[in-house]
């Protein structure tokens, strides 16, 4: 919190329907805010002996001392024990959440216990309400974010989170493994199945409303100065330039070139269509619009217009989509889809249902393949054939796993990397660690980043740039710089800044920009914070089940080349045989 | 002659909040973006999209001037818009009620209404060139 060296929380009981205010200096002082203030609260609080939907099972949700207040420091940390991989859960989503929360006064919720009902909370500063949700119940996440705006309509900062049918638990069975929490349309709390820990407790939304007034510091010049500085080099240089033009997308083609974009579930690196989907082609034919997160001048969101026909006589119906890179890969050239109108079909049904694209779009080319090779049937998928390509089949195959009816669907459901388990085939399921990779097939450092990150992310330690740029590219150098760079980002995350801006907020940055409103941080000081908060982070994991292991990585991925040619078993042993020297070395310490 | 605020390419708005944290900032001691004079708003309809709050400048006589039971709000030098003196105003919401296009806000913790300078810092951080000051007669 500003002004008092505090983390303000909120403690919602769903079980109890009650809520308490807390003020901890410890956690500021140790933690500042963002990933190191989720994570810990998740260790003090979640149960290692009980199930991650058990209704005990906490969720946190944290912001940093600079959200809002300085350019693109947008982003929201959860924190929860993964459905889907058992183990340690972490999320990050941009969107309003952040500022709404920063704004209703607390820089962290956090959730236990289930409802009875459907619920939905509303945070409207120091009034928070649980409200009945059942006449929610199976909404999708647009339908659901909307009737619920309209119920807050006011004045003030407002953000919805929500989850949508493939989040709730319906009599009988859980959420989707990887269902996410939908935040404010557009962004999202993406991977390792926070929103089936939502539905799980029966929550629906939550709805957070800030009015509260924060004064600058009685000097204001050292803010205006530093605010200014940061605001020019975001808008003015180059470092955030790739997010704002064509966005994340603009990877598709250079990686395409490279043979490092996971095609046909990682059986090849290019894909033939790669033209037809790249960031290029989307910008010049159905880019309408760009939107931003609150307090972020870049504007990352490139939204589409998926305009169809529906009936002769030019009958256009139209809604707008919201593309990036990782989608574009993972309904995309995973799965052989090569036409745009396509993708975006497939993004919106994956999206308005509430599930993570990355896990949907793995789970759907592992199935693909079991199909193709006769280890499943279309008999077992509510009698869909999948081929590669086939938009229409794999519309009918996301609806099929949000249903949940048919063997296949409801396995698919549980994870991609269970349901291949289940059939006997994980060795082609293109997953690392629990969860299905990004959209790069670059070499050993992504495929190890995905393996050690603590989200199982590209976004933990950019694996994938790492296998772009490193040289000398020894075992070392690559488990060294994948440590390192993920504890760098600890930093960042931890003040939650969006890591697009990680060029501009360099530990000096961040130092200054924390000084400036009388937070004193030397650049030393947050460089040791990230190593030890990175290890701490690592005992919390392992507490939870995380095990650095070869055989968490499928055969698939040693037999597709990269650029880095084609991946052998005994280096990625020799990689991880060094990074647990490392480990040793830290926790000896 | 007076420049008044403008915001003639808000289709190019991508709601990045930045204008309204400026006017907080720079103008009203606040980190706070709901004080700002400036308020973006996303509108639904057939024709969903981003729309500027703004004082529009009224020319003479200026509605929130007319209404101004002390000397709070007086005209602007050139007859467009109006200029606020905080120690005369007796926070009477007249200047509110009276805003045609609703823009006047209220500051709680200050009791006293959030007003346009007119001095263009939200131009300064709009990073899509959505808003302008413009000269006028």
């Amino acid at each position: 919190m500003l002004h008092n060296d505090l983390v303000r929380i909120l403690h919602i009981d769903l079980t109890a329907g009650e809520t308490r205010a807390e003020e901890r200096a410890d956690l500021f002082h140790d933690y500042l805010g963002g990933t190191g203030v989720a994570m810990r609260l998740l260790a003090e609080l979640v149960h290692d002996d009980r199930d991650p939907l058990d209704p005990a099972q906490p969720v946190v949700l944290a912001i940093g001392p600079l959200t809002t207040i300085f350019p693109v420091v947008t982003k929201a940390v959860a924190t929860f024990r993964s459905p889907l991989t058992g183990e340690y859960g972490e999320s990050h989503a941009g969107g309003q959440f952040a500022s709404a929360l920063r704004y209703a006064g607390y820089d962290a919720l956090i959730i236990t216990g289930a409802a009875k009902r459907l619920v939905y909370l509303v945070i409207d500063g120091d009034n928070v309400e649980i409200r009945p949700a059942d006449a929610l119940a199976g909404m999708n996440v647009i339908e659901a974010g909307r009737v619920i705006r309209d119920r807050i309509e006011g004045a003030g900062h407002r953000s919805i989170l929500r989850i949508g049918p493939a989040g709730e638990t319906r009599p009988g069975r859980a959420g989707i493994r990887y269902a996410n929490v939908n935040v404010d349309t557009f962004r999202h709390f993406g991977r390792l199945g926070l929103g089936a820990v939502l539905g799980s407790k029966n929550l629906k939304a939550i709805a957070v409303i800030g009015q509260q007034h924060l004064d600058l510091p009685e000097d204001s010049r050292a803010y205006k100065k530093v605010y200014a500085e940061v605001y020019d080099r975001v808008l003015h240089t180059d470092a955030m330039k790739k997010y704002h033009e064509l966005g994340t997308p603009s990877n598709i083609l250079p990686l395409n070139e490279l043979g490092a974009l996971p095609t046909y579930n990682v059986r090849q690196g290019f894909f033939g269509e790669a033209d037809e989907i790249s960031g290029e082609a989307f910008a010049e034919n159905e880019l309408i619009a760009k939107r931003a997160c609150a307090g972020c001048q870049i504007g990352c969101i490139h939204v589409a217009l998926y305009r169809r026909p529906f009936a002769p006589g030019w009958e256009y119906e139209s809604t707008m989509v919201a593309y990036d890179h990782e989608l574009v890969y993972a309904v995309g050239s995973l799965l052989g889809v090569g036409d745009r109108g396509d993708l975006l079909r497939l993004i919106e049904d994956i999206d308005m249902a509430g599930m993570d694209t990355i896990s949907c779009g793995t789970a759907l080319a592992w199935a693909t393949e079991a199909m193709e090779r006769g280890l499943i049937q279309p008999e077992q998928f509510d009698g869909i054939d999948l081929r590669w390509g086939d938009a229409e089949r794999y519309a009918q195959g996301i609806a099929a796993i949000v249903r949940g009816k048919s063997e296949v669907a409801q396995w698919l459901g549980q994870g991609e990397v269970q349901a291949a388990h289940h059939f006997g085939a994980p060795e082609y399921v293109a997953a690392v660690g629990g969860q299905g990779i990004a959209g790069y097939w670059t070499g050993y450092a992504h495929v190890l980043g995905h393996l050690l990150g603590a989200r199982h992310s590209h976004l933990d330690n950019a694996g994938y740039a790492i296998d772009q740029k490193l040289e000398p590219y020894t075992d070392e150098a690559i488990v060294d710089r994948i440590i390192a760079d993920e504890a760098e980002r600890i930093v960042q995350t931890c003040i939650a800044v969006c890591l697009f801006a990680r060029g501009v907020y360099d530990l000096e940055t961040i130092s200054r920009a924390l000084g400036s409103v009388g937070i004193q941080r030397s650049v030393e000081q947050l460089e040791s914070m990230g190593q030890r908060i990175y290890w701490e982070r690592v005992w919390l994991r392992e507490r939870l089940g995380f095990q650095a292991r070869l055989e968490d990585v499928p055969r698939r991925l040693f037999e597709t080349p990269t650029p880095r040619g084609q991946l052998e078993p005994q280096r990625v042993s020799k990689m991880l045989e060094l990074y647990q020297t490392r480990r040793a070395a830290s926790f000896a310490q | 002659m007076p420049k008044i605020l403008t915001a003639p390419r808000m289709a190019r708005c991508i709601g990045c909040d930045s204008c309204m944290l400026a006017c907080a900032r720079m103008v009203y001691k606040s980190f706070s973006p709901h004080k700002s004079a400036i308020q973006i708003r996303s509108r639904g309809g057939v024709m969903g999209r981003m729309v500027a709050n703004i004082c529009t400048a009224c020319a003479e006589p200026v509605p929130c001037v007319e209404v101004c039971p002390t000397e709070a709000l007086t005209t602007r030098d050139g007859g467009r818009g109006m200029v606020y003196r905080k120690a005369e105003c007796i926070s009477c919401h007249k200047c509110v009620e009276a805003c045609p296009v609703q823009v006047i806000g209220w500051d709680q913790e200050e009791d006293k209404p959030i007003v346009c300078i007119f001095c263009g810092q939200c131009v300064r951080f709009c990073p899509h060139d959505c808003l302008e000051m413009v000269e006028v007669e």
